[in-house]
C-alpha cells in the first residue's frame, strides 16, 4: 500500500502487519525533458546525484554520495552513480538503501539530497519522484512526486528519522543551489 | 551562505576552529605547512604530512585517501605563524597517477565545526603537477582569511618545499613518499570487487591456457598439448568459461526461529565452489567487522564529544556555579554519555556475537590453504591437483575483540613480493635481536611450506639465499624433507649464481610472453612459480646483487618469480634511498603480533599475528614430506 506524499508529510514506517522495517531503499528516478523543435530526438543528459547525509544530533557524521558509496559503518549504500537518468520508465535511476537495524546508534537522521551534478535546473527534468522501498519484499512504502521543475538544481527530498523505538519518514521537498551534497548543508540544517 | 571561491579570490573566515574537507576521487596526500609573517616555512617541524601528522593546531590524515578531512585550530597556531597552506600531492612509488591531469579536479572546502560549508574551492586547470597548494588560510589584521591558490608544481613536493623556503625540502619530500609509500604499503588490498568471467574458473589447466590472455601473465605452461581438441584450428570455446556442469549449489541455510538471529553456515556467499564461496565470505566477515566496529567507535566518539560540550556548557554557565544545578548538569551528561556508549556496545557485542558464531562453523570448514596450522585438515593433507584461490598469511584482530580472527587470505598467485620484518621498530618487540632474527626466519618458512603444500606436485620452487649460514637451524625443515630447489646458497658466488639464474629466467619469460612464443622457451626451463628467501640481507650483497634484487621484486611477479626478504630494514638504511622502492614493492609481514595492516574500506589498524604451530605438533614435518612424496610420485 504506496502512500502518496505531500510536501511536510511524515509517516512512520511499518510494515503492514506492524513489525519494524529491517531495511528500506530509497530510489530516485528522473528522465531528461525532450527538446522542443529541430533535433528534439536529441535529449540532453541529466546527471542527478543522491546522496545521503547521516546526522548525529545535528551534526554531520558521514555522507553517502557517488565518491563515497557506502558509509563508513556499512549500513547506508549506494548502488552507483547514474549520471543519464531515464534508463526505466517508473524504475528507480540511483538508489540508496538503508540497513535499519545496523545504523550507529547515534545517528538519529538520515537526509536524502538530489543534485544536478550537470548544472541543468530542474526546469530540463521530467517525472522526477523518490521512493522508499521496503528492500525484503519490494513493496513501495511511500512516493514523493517532484513538482513541476524551477529555476533551482537541488532538493532536498526527504529524511528519515528515529522515533521513539522506530523510524520515521518526512518528505521535505525544498529547493536549494548546489552542485554536490556540500553545498546544500546551509539548506540542510533547518530540517533537522 | 557558501563562497564559491575562484583563483586568487579570498573570503573571511568566521572562527578559528575550522575543518577542511578535501575530496579528489582518487587517493591522494594532504598536508599542510605554517608559514611565517614572509610566508617562509621555518623547518620541517612547520610541516604536517602522513609522516608528522599532527602540529600544535594542525592535524592531517597519515594516509592517501581519496577524501580527507582536517581538523585545524587556528587560535593554537604559534604566534609567529602567519600563514597556513593546505598542499595536495599525489603518491609517488605506486600505480597511481603521476599527474593531476588523470584526476577530476579536486575539491577544497572550508567548513565550521557543524559542517556548514564556509568556502569552496574547486582546482581547475591542473595538468602535468603532482602537487598543489589548494588553500592558504592566512593572519590579516588579527582576523584570519582564507585564499582559493591552486598553485600545482610538475616537480612534485620537493619543488613546492623549495619554494616555500624550506631548507630541507627534499629530504622532507622524500620522508613524506616515504611514509605514505609506508601507508600503502601496509593497507591490505582489497579483493577484486567483481571477478571478470575469464577469472571466476580457475583450473590448472585453463590458468596455463594462453601466454598473451592476461595481464600479468601466467607463466606459460605445457601450452601446446592443452588446448581442448575442437578439430580445428580456431577454438571457438570461450577461454575462460566452464560449460560442463553448473557450480554445486550452495548450502541451503537453515530457517531461523522467530527471534533469533540465522545460524550462520560455512560458505553462505557467492562463489562458483565452495572455495570461492568461503573465501568470498573471509573476505565477508573481515569487512562487516571493519564496519561494525567503525559504527562502534565513531558512536563513543560522538559521545565524548557531547559530552566535553555538554561540561564545557556547564562550566560557562554562572548559574550553574551556585548550588546544586551544576552538579546536577554534569550528572545528566555523564549519565547521556554513559547510556550511549552501552547502546552502542551492546550493538557492537550482537554483531560480534554473530560474526564469532559464524567464525566458528567457517574456520573448520576451510581447505587447507586457507586453514589455521592447528586446524585438522592439515592432517589430512594431500597434494592438491589445481592452485587454490589464495593462501592464508596469518590472522587480523581489533582490540575490540581480540579473540575474533579473521583469517588474512592473499591471491594467487602472489601479486607482490613478502618482506618479514626481523627489525626492532615493531608494536610488542621482542627485545632480543637474535631471538627476532630466528622468529623471522621461522615465520618465513612457515609461509614458503604453505605456499608450497598449496601448489600442485612440482609447481612451486623455493631457493634460498644464505650468505653466512645464520639460518641453518630455521631452514632444516625445508632442507632435510628435500623440499628445496637446490641447497640453501652461501658465500658470494652462491648469491650471485641464484640471482642469475632467476633473473634469467625472468628475462626469458618476460620476452617470450611479450613476443608471443612461449614454445620458443629452452625445453629445460622451469614452468613453475618460483620464491626466493633471502636471509640476512644486506650482509653478504653487492652492488650488482642489490639491483638484481630490486629487478626481481618489480618484474618478478608477473611471471612468477617472488620475493621474500627476512630483513631489517636498518640494516640496509646505508643504501639510502636507493632501496626504497624495493621495500614498497614488498608485502611487510612480522614475526610477532604487530599493528601493521589496514583495511580497505575503513582503514582500521589491524594487529597482524602471525602463523603459529601447535606446540609440540609435527604437522610442518609431516605435510612438507608429504610434498617430497607427491612430487617423486608426480614425476616432475
Amino acid at each position: 500500500m504506496t502512500v502518496n506524499m505531500t510536501k511536510g508529510q511524515a509517516i512512520s514506517l511499518q510494515k503492514d502487519d506492524g513489525g519494524a522495517l529491517s531495511a528500506v531503499r530509497m530510489g530516485l528516478g528522473w528522465q531528461a525533458a525532450p527538446r522542443r523543435g529541430l533535433f528534439g530526438s536529441r535529449t540532453r543528459e541529466v546527471d542527478l546525484d543522491a546522496s545521503a547525509v547521516l546526522f548525529a544530533d545535528k551534526q554531520p557524521v558521514d555522507v553517502v554520495f557517488f565518491r563515497h558509496l557506502v558509509s563508513d559503518d556499512g549500513s547506508v549504500r549506494h548502488t552507483g552513480d547514474n549520471v543519464v537518468g531515464g534508463v526505466g520508465q517508473g524504475g528507480d535511476d540511483e538508489a540508496i538503501l538503508v540497513d535499519l537495524q545496523r545504523i550507529p546508534v547515534h545517528i538519529d537522521q538520515i537526509v536524502f539530497t538530489v543534485n544536478s551534478f550537470t548544472g541543468q535546473t530542474f526546469q530540463e527534468v521530467q517525472n522526477a519522484f523518490c521512493r522508499l522501498v521496503d528492500e525484503t519484499n519490494g513493496q513501495e512504502l511511500a512516493r514523493y512526486t517532484l513538482d513541476g521543475g524551477g529555476q533551482y538544481t537541488a532538493q532536498i527530498m526527504a529524511k528519515v528519522h528515529r522515533a521513539g523505538t522506530g523510524w520515521q519518514m518526512t518528505a521535505i521537498g525544498n529547493p536549494a543551489n548546489g552542485r554536490t551534497f556540500q553545498d546544500l548543508m546551509p539548506s540542510i540544517l533547518p530540517h533537522l | 551562505m557558501t563562497a564559491e571561491l575562484v583563483r586568487g579570490q579570498n573570503h573571511p573566515l568566521p572562527g578559528t576552529r575550522l575543518e577542511i574537507r578535501i575530496s579528489a576521487g582518487k587517493p591522494i596526500v594532504a598536508g599542510a605547512t605554517l608559514g611565517d609573517d614572509r610566508g617562509r616555512v621555518r623547518g620541517v617541524e612547520w610541516v604536517a604530512h602522513p609522516g608528522a601528522p599532527t602540529l600544535p593546531g594542525l592535524e592531517v590524515s597519515r594516509q592517501a585517501a581519496a577524501d580527507h578531512r582536517l581538523a585545524v585550530d587556528l587560535g593554537a597556531l604559534p604566534g609567529t605563524v602567519h600563514r597556513v597552506s593546505v598542499l595536495l600531492a599525489l603518491p609517488t612509488g605506486g600505480a597511481g597517477p603521476v599527474s593531476f591531469r588523470a584526476l577530476a579536479a579536486p575539491f577544497v572546502a572550508v567548513t565550521g565545526l557543524d559542517g556548514t560549508e564556509i568556502a569552496g574551492y574547486t582546482i581547475t586547470d591542473l595538468d602535468a603537477e603532482s602537487a598543489v597548494v589548494a588553500l592558504e588560510l592566512y593572519r590579516r589584521q588579527g582576523a584570519w582569511k582564507v585564499r582559493a591558490v591552486g598553485q600545482g608544481y610538475a616537480g612534485g613536493l620537493a619543488e613546492m618545499l623549495t619554494d616555500q623556503g624550506l631548507p630541507e625540502a627534499r629530504a622532507l619530500a622524500a620522508a613524506i613518499d616515504d611514509a605514505v609509500a609506508g601507508g600503502l604499503a601496509r593497507s591490505v588490498s582489497a579483493p577484486p570487487p567483481r571477478p571478470a568471467d575469464d577469472a571466476r574458473v580457475r583450473t590448472a589447466t585453463q590458468d596455463h591456457a594462453g601466454p598473451a590472455r592476461t595481464q600479468p601473465a601466467p607463466p606459460p605452461g605445457p601450452a601446446p598439448a592443452d588446448p581442448p581438441a575442437t578439430g580445428g584450428p580456431v577454438d571457438y570455446t570461450h577461454p575462460g568459461r566452464q560449460t560442463t556442469a553448473p557450480p554445486p549449489p550452495a548450502p541451503a541455510v537453515p530457517q531461523a526461529r522467530p527471534g533469533e538471529p540465522a545460524r550462520p553456515v560455512a560458505g553462505d556467499a557467492t562463489g562458483w565452489s565452495l572455495e570461492e564461496r568461503l573465501y568470498n565470505q573471509v573476505w565477508g566477515m573481515f569487512e562487516d567487522l571493519a564496519r561494525t566496529t567503525a559504527a562502534y567507535r565513531s558512536a563513543v566518539d560522538f559521545a565524548d564529544s557531547r559530552r566535553e560540550q555538554e561540561l564545557d556548557k556547564v562550566l560557562d554557565d554562572p548559574r550553574s556555579r551556585i548550588g546544586g544545578a551544576g552538579d546536577a548538569a554534569r550528572e545528566r551528561a555523564r549519565a547521556k554519555h554513559t547510556d550511549l556508549v552501552g547502546q552502542a556496545r551492546a550493538a557492537l557485542d550482537r554483531d560480534l556475537a554473530q560474526l564469532a558464531a559464524e567464525a566458528d562453523v567457517v574456520e573448520p570448514a576451510l581447505p587447507p590453504a586457507f586453514a589455521a596450522w592447528s586446524s585438522p585438515v592439515w592432517h589430512a593433507y594431500r597434494a592438491p591437483m589445481e592452485i587454490p584461490m589464495a593462501v592464508r598469511l596469518g590472522d587480523l584482530h581489533l582490540p575490540e575483540r581480540t579473540g575474533l580472527r579473521i583469517p588474512m587470505l592473499v591471491r594467487l598467485p602472489l601479486e607482490r613480493g613478502l618482506w618479514i620484518d626481523s627489525g626492532k621498530a615493531l608494536t610488542n618487540h621482542v627485545t632480543d635481536s637474535a631471538q627476532l632474527r630466528r622468529l623471522a626466519m621461522d615465520t618465513a618458512v612457515a609461509h614458503a611450506a604453505r605456499l608450497l603444500a598449496a601448489y600442485p606436485a612440482g609447481e612451486f620452487q623455493v631457493h634460498v639465499i644464505d650468505p653466512a649460514g645464520s639460518a641453518t637451524g630455521a631452514l632444516a625443515p625445508l632442507v632435510s624433507a628435500g623440499v628445496l630447489a637446490g641447497p640453501p646458497a652461501s658465500g658470494a658466488a652462491g648469491v650471485a649464481a641464484v640471482l642469475a639464474k632467476l633473473t634469467q629466467r625472468v628475462d626469458l619469460v618476460q620476452m617470450a610472453v611479450r613476443g608471443g612464443a612461449a614454445d620458443a622457451l629452452p625445453p629445460d626451463l622451469d614452468t613453475a612459480e618460483q620464491l626466493l628467501i633471502v636471509n640476512d640481507f644486506p650482509h653478504g650483497f653487492d652492488d650488482r646483487a642489490v639491483t638484481q634484487l630490486r629487478y626481481l621484486a618489480d618484474e618478478g611477479p608477473a611471471v612468477g618469480v617472488h620475493l621474500m626478504m627476512v630483513a631489517d630494514r636498518e640494516d640496509a638504511a646505508e643504501y639510502g634511498p636507493l632501496l626504497d622502492p624495493l621495500w614498497r614493492a614488498l608485502l611487510r609481514l612480522t614475526p610477532v603480533p604487530d599493528d601493521h595492516l589496514a583495511d580497505p574500506w575503513v582503514g582500521h589498524t589491524w594487529t597482524y599475528d602471525p602463523p603459529v604451530f601447535p606446540p609440540g605438533s609435527r604437522i610442518l614435518r609431516q605435510v612438507l614430506d608429504r610434498v617430497a612424496t607427491a612430487r617423486r610420485n608426480g614425476g616432475r
